[in-house]
C-alpha cells in the first residue's frame, strides 16, 4: 500500500552544484520562496 | 529537519534541507513523527499501540518506505549549507541589478499609516529630475556586471506625480538597452489618482508589472486612505484600475493592500477586489510603531491566521470551479523555485539592489530611505559607506541564531531586514510577529502547491 506520495520539486541540495548565476529577479514585505530560477 | 503539518485535509511532511514534499496518510504520519533517533523496533513496537487496527507487516511496509525516503535523501536531510553562506554576495560583490527610483518624495494622498511618511520619508518634498533619473540608469549599467536582466521600479510617494521624467527615464533605458546587452524591466507602483489613458497606454507598454494601492473594502480603504482635504480615494481610484487591468491584456499587476487593525477580517477586503473583478491580488499586514494604532495585536494575529487558511481554502474551492485568482504569497513553484544561494542570501538590499533618492543618494532599499545613517553613498561616487553596505552583506540565514531551528528558514532567508531593524533596532534581528505570519502563509503555499501538483 502506498502511505507517501511524494511531490515533485526542486532538489534544494543538487541547487548546490547548478545555481548561484544571479540573475533571477529581486525580491521582497516576489519574496523569495515565491520567485523563480531564471532559467 | 522537517515540518510537518495538517491543513486542507492533508497531511503534509516538509523536508526542510532537500526541499522535498510529501503528502501522507495518517499512518505514515504518525510513523514519520517517531522515525528519528529510535531504533526500527522502537517505532514498530510504538505505532502498534497507535495503530492497533494494523497488522505488523503492514506497519513495516509503512516503515520502509520511510526509510527508503530517509535514505533517497528525501527526509531528514541535514543542513549542510551553512559553509555556502555568504558565497553568492561574494560571488557578485560589487554587482547591481536593481534599483528602486524614489521618482517623487510627495503625493496626493495623506494616508496616516504610510511607512513613508506620506511620501515625504521624513524629509522635504521633493521630485526626480532627469539628469539623476538618466545618472541612475548609467549607474544601473555600469555596474551589473554580466547580469543581463536589470529591474527598476518607480516608487514613491507617488511615482505619477512627476510621470514625465517616469516617460523619460524609460525611454533612454529602451534606446541604450541593446547596445549594452541588457534588458530593463520596468515596475510601477501607484494609487490610482492620476492614472488615464496616457498612464495606462505607458504602463501597459513598459512595465512587466504594475502595483495598484487597493486596501479592499470601502470603508476599509477610505478609512486610511484619504487626500488632503480628508476625503477617501475609493470612488476615484477604483473604477481607475478596473479600466487599466482591463486593458493590460493578461500582463502581471496586482492589488497590494494593507491591512491593520481597523481590519485583520482581511478575507473580506480580498472577496471584495475579487467582485470587484480583480484577480491578482496581495495583502500585506501593517509594520509600524508599538503605540501606533493601526499596530495588529496578537488577538488580531490569531484571526489572520486563521483567515491566511479560510484564504486558501477559497482558492481551492475558485480553482476548482474554473475561476481562479493569485494571491502574492501563495505563489509557490516547488520545481522552479530559487536555488540554494539565494534562499540563504535573502532579497540582496544593500548589495544588488538599492533604492535611490530623487537628489541621487543611495540606501540598501526603499524603506530605509531618510535614515542617515543608511545611506550608502550616491550616484556619482558609488558607494562610500562600506561598514553600513558590509552589514546588508552579511545579512543571511545563518546570521540570525534564532532561525537555526526554523522550517521556514530556506522559504524566508532570514526575513526582512527593514522590518527586523524597526523591530529589534538590528538588521540581523528577527521581528517575531512577522515570522508568525510568514510561517503559516508558507504552510498554506505549500498544501495549495501539493493540491495542485496531485490535481494534475
Amino acid at each position: 500500500m502506498e502511505h507517501i506520495k511524494t511531490i515533485e520539486t526542486r532538489n534544494l541540495c543538487e541547487s548546490a552544484k547548478n545555481g548561484g548565476c544571479g540573475e533571477c529577479q529581486t525580491s521582497c514585505s516576489s519574496g523569495i520562496a515565491n520567485q523563480k530560477c531564471e532559467s | 529537519m522537517i515540518h510537518q503539518y495538517q491543513l486542507l485535509g492533508y497531511n503534509i511532511v516538509l523536508d526542510v534541507c532537500s526541499g522535498s514534499v510529501h503528502a501522507v496518510d495518517q499512518v505514515a504520519y504518525d510513523l514519520i513523527a517517531l522515525f528519528e533517533g529510535r531504533s526500527r523496533e522502537e517505532v514498530l513496537s510504538a505505532m502498534v499501540q497507535k495503530h492497533p487496527e494494523l497488522t505488523e507487516a503492514e506497519l513495516s511496509e509503512c516503515y520502509d518506505q520511510v526509510d527508503a525516503l530517509a535514505r533517497a535523501g528525501k527526509l531528514f536531510t541535514p543542513d549542510t549549507f551553512a559553509p555556502l553562506a555568504g558565497e553568492l554576495k561574494q560571488k557578485t560583490s560589487g554587482v547591481v541589478k536593481a534599483l528602486c527610483l524614489h521618482i517623487a518624495h510627495t503625493c496626493n494622498l495623506n494616508c496616516s499609516y504610510c511607512f513613508a511618511s506620506q511620501g515625504k520619508y521624513h524629509g522635504e518634498r521633493a521630485v526626480m529630475s532627469w539628469e539623476v533619473g538618466k545618472q541612475a540608469i548609467d549607474f544601473l549599467i555600469a555596474h551589473s556586471g554580466t547580469r543581463r536582466n536589470l529591474e527598476v521600479d518607480f516608487f514613491g510617494g507617488e511615482p505619477l506625480m512627476n510621470f514625465d521624467v517616469v516617460k523619460k527615464i524609460v525611454a533612454y533605458a529602451r534606446s541604450i538597452e541593446a547596445q549594452h546587452g541588457k534588458h530593463f524591466r520596468f515596475t510601477l507602483t501607484t494609487n490610482g489618482v492620476l492614472i488615464d489613458q496616457d498612464v495606462i497606454d505607458f504602463a501597459n507598454r513598459e512595465c512587466d508589472n504594475v502595483v495598484l494601492s487597493l486596501d479592499g473594502r470601502k470603508e476599509v480603504h477610505d478609512r486610511y486612505r484619504v487626500d488632503y482635504a480628508g476625503n477617501g480615494s475609493w470612488d476615484r481610484v477604483v473604477p481607475k484600475f478596473q479600466e487599466l487591468v482591463r486593458q493590460r491584456g493578461g500582463k502581471s499587476y496586482y492589488m497590494r493592500g494593507t491591512f491593520t487593525h481597523a481590519n485583520p477580517d482581511f478575507l473580506q477586503d480580498i472577496r471584495q477586489m475579487l467582485d470587484l473583478g480583480f484577480t491578482e491580488l496581495s495583502m500585506e499586514p501593517v509594520v509600524c510603531a508599538p503605540d501606533d494604532p493601526a499596530r495588529l495585536t496578537q488577538e488580531d494575529l490569531d484571526l489572520v491566521c486563521r483567515q491566511y487558511e479560510e484564504l486558501a481554502e477559497l482558492m481551492l474551492h475558485r480553482e476548482r470551479e474554473g475561476r481562479p485568482f493569485t494571491f502574492y504569497h501563495y505563489m509557490l513553484d516547488l520545481t522552479g523555485g530559487p536555488c540554494i544561494y539565494k534562499r540563504i542570501s535573502g532579497c540582496g538590499s544593500g548589495t544588488e539592489h538599492m533604492a535611490v533618492t530623487p537628489w541621487g543618494d543611495l540606501y540598501p532599499c526603499h524603506q530605509f530611505v531618510g535614515e542617515e545613517r543608511f545611506r550608502l553613498g550616491d550616484l556619482w561616487h558609488g558607494v562610500t559607506n562600506p561598514a553600513v553596505q558590509g552589514e546588508f552583506a552579511s545579512c543571511n540565514v545563518y546570521a540570525h541564531p534564532q532561525c537555526h531551528d526554523c522550517w521556514a528558514r530556506l522559504y524566508c532567508s532570514g526575513g526582512c531586514a527593514a522590518n527586523a531593524y524597526h523591530a529589534t533596532g538590528a538588521v540581523t534581528g528577527v521581528y517575531e510577529d512577522g515570522c508568525r505570519l510568514f510561517r503559516k502563509r508558507m504552510e498554506c503555499a505549500i498544501v495549495l502547491a501539493v493540491d495542485k501538483a496531485l490535481r494534475s
